[in-house]
């Protein structure tokens, strides 16, 4: 199995607060990776350092897109990060509440359009017919997530869980080849999680892409994950396949106090 | 309706206002003579005015907070004001656009030059309008110096033609290029900044420019400004002072249908939904691959490119500039324009502009309190309707069914 | 080096009126995180109010030092309404209204009390009498430093010393810093926000006359007018320090007196006014948390 992203020795410091210490993990093509601990641990922060929202203090990051040559995306910005096909979900839902849905997936084939002020103005056809097909992909896109039924809706009209969904949408609508996704499951019921499980293996097969996803629901994470990784104060724990970290004593004693036999 | 209670407490609310303006309001000192004038008739005004005033206040916020609650209920509040039923009927809307664009033909050939003069300025604020719209209304970026691009247009026209002898139409695109390469310059710093400071910074540079303007005599002859701007000409025909007037109004009839047009255009589309994607939520743009200073950039000097262009018409019409014209509360007026209209709506602001531009210039008693009413109004829509009088229908991208033409271009 | 001396005190002078007023924008930000464009106007009545009443007072015959006294004090309560009033009107049905709407709410308040008082009283400069008494023990030194220079700096520090124990030591003092810290979190533990914030309003306006009453003593003239440039001055001076920090307002504020001083005295005063916008850019542009302040990173 290829590798398509490597993350180095990833430091993290706010201050004198370390919230990443030398944090290694990889991911394969067509893998779903879980990243877990407990709150505050750190899992965020590594996401948002991946994703060029905060410089690492430390570390090297590495991606090797299908088909492409590896390249480093330190220092990259957060838009670079996405066009290079790394797209993200955020856990307190950063929907754009006042567009629809329809154009909240729009906005994430941006970065795959090309059309300028010129475009706009002159409506020419290579505009029109970009357009066109914006509005199709992006409505194909909603239909496997199943949103279509909600499509000229407003974004902030939309149920929780379907909030949710949505941003799935709107960042696999970038065409990511590696789905980082930030606690998908918060706040939904058992029905909703159920499905969400679906929907993540059916866009792995479909899609092709690989997926690292945080999340405190063990019974997904287990579930879903081919591997997973823990973390604890900024430091990895531990790294393995379900089984093995749910046996491990140190994850165990990490998370003593929470519910840890799903 | 009104009880006991209500009238107490605007009573209190009455008391207070009267000790609150009574030094300032009563009280008028001529220091120089030594002597002093008391007003007590204004104490009066205002223990009434407060006392009237605040039975309408606290009625337009019931009415604002039963319209929240409505909303929350479910309620689809986009309140179908008067505008948009006549903006979503065709049948009613297109007769009525005929009859402004027939109005709007005859109104030089109706009116004095005096009445065609003014309506040209009203005109000439509609575009400061629409370009501070695209900034302000469509990519949320509060800028307080938008008069400094005007002035850049206007100065430009005026030197060009005063040194070199360039021509308005000649000038037209060059004032707008340089208004724009301003935009630019003060936007690549800036724009990694905050809303508001964004908005103290751009106060600030529209200060420089105006205080460079006045102080450095060589280059822009100072507080005295510069005379005899030539009017534009037109296939090499010498207007009369009315035909000029007329030709002019004609003129920045085109250029503000051709605004409306580009703004129209702009705002559905690629780059225009990416503004109000960014007003929407910065963090979540970046994250989905728009390259956040760019977009603002364009936004930014797109504004700019506008206010340039109209800079250029400004000094052919009053064919005399002076920095005086270039103050902040000028920039402050067209951000009013933009409000009252409403953030974003093209029509809004068109509608905006004639009202505060034409309002105070034919009532002429209520002039003298035009800056203090202008004031009063942006805190008034701000406070109950923050939509604007016509509050942008933004036309939405509807899915209307696939075509087929397509069946899956792989994502 | 007289010179430079002179135009060292000259900076500290115009340091401390910036700091009076730099103190209500950084105290309001700090708690609601707005620019109170409103704030340079509450010193320009402060200023009014005092002329006005110091002129029916000097009808009368009093002396001149309790015509001071007198007119300070109701400079103060007056502004200090005026504070409390604007933010119950223009900021506080915008409380959870998006940040550009409460902007444009203040702009729209500044532009409205500037245009009262000139509608109200006049566009022209008025003469303001000093009511500061000359100081026998000053007089050796009268031509580099004034003893109303002298009163300015003095009473600037006993306001800064009062402030730093109202914010420190009261019960209110403690409210105001939960309030910046958390306003959510302050309301839960049973603070009463909207109380803290009209404190807030009342004490920034209360510092802002008196920086207007001695500036407009020092100078000698105050028109409608004032209020714009001070308090984009202080508002500089603030951003400077680092907005939304106390000491970093009174640090900034003294920064930009000196480097006006300076800049004036040595390079050209035509251009007095660009020098503070041009450092507000280039603050803003390579150090935008300020001297004092802390970057502060949006949670995502």
């Amino acid at each position: 199995m290829k590798t398509i992203l490597e993350v180095k020795n990833l430091t993290m410091n706010f201050g004198g607060l370390c919230a990443l210490d030398r944090i290694d993990l990889d991911i394969s093509e067509r893998e779903i990776v879980a990243l877990i601990g407990p709150n505050g641990a750190g899992k965020t922060t590594f996401f948002n350092c991946i994703t060029g929202i905060f410089p690492p203090t430390e570390g090297e990051m590495f991606i090797s897109p299908p088909g492409k040559q590896r390249k480093s995306i330190k220092g990259l910005k957060p838009n670079q990060v996405t066009e290079n096909g790394l797209a993200r979900t955020f856990q307190n839902i950063r929907l754009f509440q006042n567009m629809t849905v329809l154009e909240n997936v729009m906005i994430g084939r941006h970065c795959r359009m090309s059309s300028g002020i010129a475009g706009a103005v002159l409506r020419n056809r290579a505009t029109v017919e970009e357009e066109e097909a914006v509005v199709e992909e992006s409505y194909i896109i909603l239909q496997k997530i199943g949103l279509s039924e909600y499509v000229n809706e407003f974004a902030k009209n939309l149920p929780y869980g379907a909030q949710r969904r949505l941003e799935i949408a709107r960042a696999l609508a970038t065409e990511p080849f590696l789905l980082l996704l930030d606690e998908p499951a918060a706040g939904m019921n058992l029905r909703e999680t159920k499905e969400l499980d679906e929907l993540i293996v059916r866009i792995r097969d479909s899609e092709g892409v690989s997926i690292l996803l945080i999340e405190h629901d063990m019974k997904l994470v287990m579930s879903l994950s081919d591997r997973i990784f823990v973390v604890d104060y900024g430091k990895k724990i531990a790294q393995g396949k379900p089984e093995e970290i749910q046996k491990n004593p140190v994850v165990i004693k990490a998370y003593l106090g929470e519910d840890f036999d799903a | 309706m009104i009880t006991l209670p209500e009238i107490k407490k605007s009573f209190f609310v009455s008391l207070w206002f009267m000790f609150l303006t009574f030094p300032i309001m009563v009280v008028r000192v001529n220091p120089i003579e030594k002597a002093v004038e008391w007003r007590w008739k204004n104490l009066l005004l205002v223990g009434v005015g407060s006392f009237l005033l605040s039975f309408v206040w606290r009625y337009l916020f019931k009415r604002k907070e039963a319209g929240k609650k409505k909303e929350e209920a479910g309620y689809d509040s986009g309140a179908k004001s008067f505008f948009h039923i006549i903006l979503a009927e065709p049948k009613i809307y297109k007769p009525f656009l005929i009859g402004i664009a027939f109005f709007a033909l005859a109104f030089p050939f109706i009116f004095s030059i005096y009445q065609t003069n003014i309506m040209t300025t009203a005109l000439i604020y509609v575009m400061l309008g629409l370009g501070l719209n695209i900034v302000v209304g469509l990519a949320g970026l509060l800028d307080l110096g938008y008069v400094a691009f005007y002035a850049v247009g206007a100065y430009s026209y005026a030197l060009l033609n005063y040194h070199f002898g360039l021509s308005f139409w000649l000038a037209l695109p060059i004032g707008a290029a340089l208004g724009a390469f301003f935009g630019i310059l003060l936007g690549f710093p800036v724009l990694r900044l905050r809303g508001d400071y964004l908005a103290i910074v751009t106060l600030g540079f529209g200060e420089i420019i105006r205080i460079i303007l006045e102080n450095w005599n060589e280059f822009s002859f100072g507080p005295s400004g510069i005379a005899n701007i030539p009017r534009p000409g037109f296939l090499g025909i010498e207007f009369s002072l009315q035909g000029a007037t007329t030709f002019m109004y004609f003129l920045m009839i085109v250029l503000t249908l051709f605004t409306v047009f580009v703004v129209n255009r702009l705002q559905n589309s690629r780059i225009g939904r990416a503004w109000i994607a960014l007003r929407e939520d910065e963090i979540a743009c970046q994250a989905m691959g728009i390259d956040k200073t760019k977009t603002k950039l364009t936004a930014f000097a797109l504004g700019a490119t506008w206010a340039g262009m109209v800079g250029v018409v400004f000094a052919a019409k009053t064919t005399f500039i002076n920095p005086a014209s270039f103050t902040v509360w000028e920039s402050i007026i067209i951000l009013c324009i933009v409000v009252l209209g409403g953030m974003g709506s093209v029509i809004g602001v068109v509608f905006g502009a004639l009202i505060l531009i034409l309002l105070p210039e034919y009532l002429r008693a209520f002039s003298e309190y035009r800056m203090l009413i202008f004031g009063a109004v942006l805190i008034i829509m701000m406070v109950f309707r923050p939509g604007g009088v016509i509050s942008s229908v933004r036309r939405t991208y509807r899915f209307e069914g696939l075509t087929g033409k397509r069946d899956k271009t792989g994502i | 080096m007289e010179y430079f001396v002179e135009l060292f005190l000259g900076g500290l002078t115009r340091g401390s009126i910036y700091a009076l007023i730099a103190l209500g924008y950084t105290m309001v930000y700090g708690i609601i995180q707005l620019i109170n464009f409103a704030h340079g106007e509450i010193y320009m009545i402060g200023a009014f109010t005092a002329l006005i009443i110091s002129s029916v007072l000097s009808l009368l015959g009093l002396n001149t030092i309790a015509i001071f006294v007198i007119a300070s004090f109701v400079a103060v309560i007056y502004s200090s309404a005026y504070g409390f009033t604007v933010e119950k009107i223009a900021y506080k049905p915008l409380r959870h209204a998006p940040r550009l709407s409460a902007l444009i709410s203040a702009i729209g308040m500044s532009m409205f009390l500037y245009n009262y008082v000139l509608l109200a009283q006049t566009s022209d400069f008025l003469p303001f009498p000093n009511n500061i008494p000359e100081f026998k023990f000053m007089e050796p030194y009268s031509h580099i430093f004034s003893s109303t220079e002298l009163v300015i700096l003095t009473t600037t520090t006993v306001v800064m010393i009062l402030l730093g124990l109202l914010i420190k030591c009261t019960r209110i003092g403690k409210a105001m810093r939960a309030t910046a810290q958390d306003r959510d979190m302050a309301m839960l533990v049973g603070i009463d926000v909207n109380r803290v914030i009209s404190v807030t309003f009342v004490v920034g306006s209360a510092t802002a006359a008196l920086g207007g009453v001695l500036i407009a003593s020092h100078i000698g003239q105050i028109n409608y007018f004032i209020g714009f440039i001070a308090g984009i001055k202080a508002f500089v001076a603030a951003v400077l320090g680092g907005i939304g920090s106390v000491p970093g307002a009174v640090l900034g504020s003294f920064v930009l007196g000196w480097t006006e001083s300076f800049a004036t005295g040595y390079v050209s005063s035509d251009y007095e006014d660009v020098f503070a916008f041009i450092f507000l850019v280039l603050i803003l542009i390579f150090r935008p948390a300020g001297i004092l302040g802390r970057s502060t990173a949006e949670k995502v």
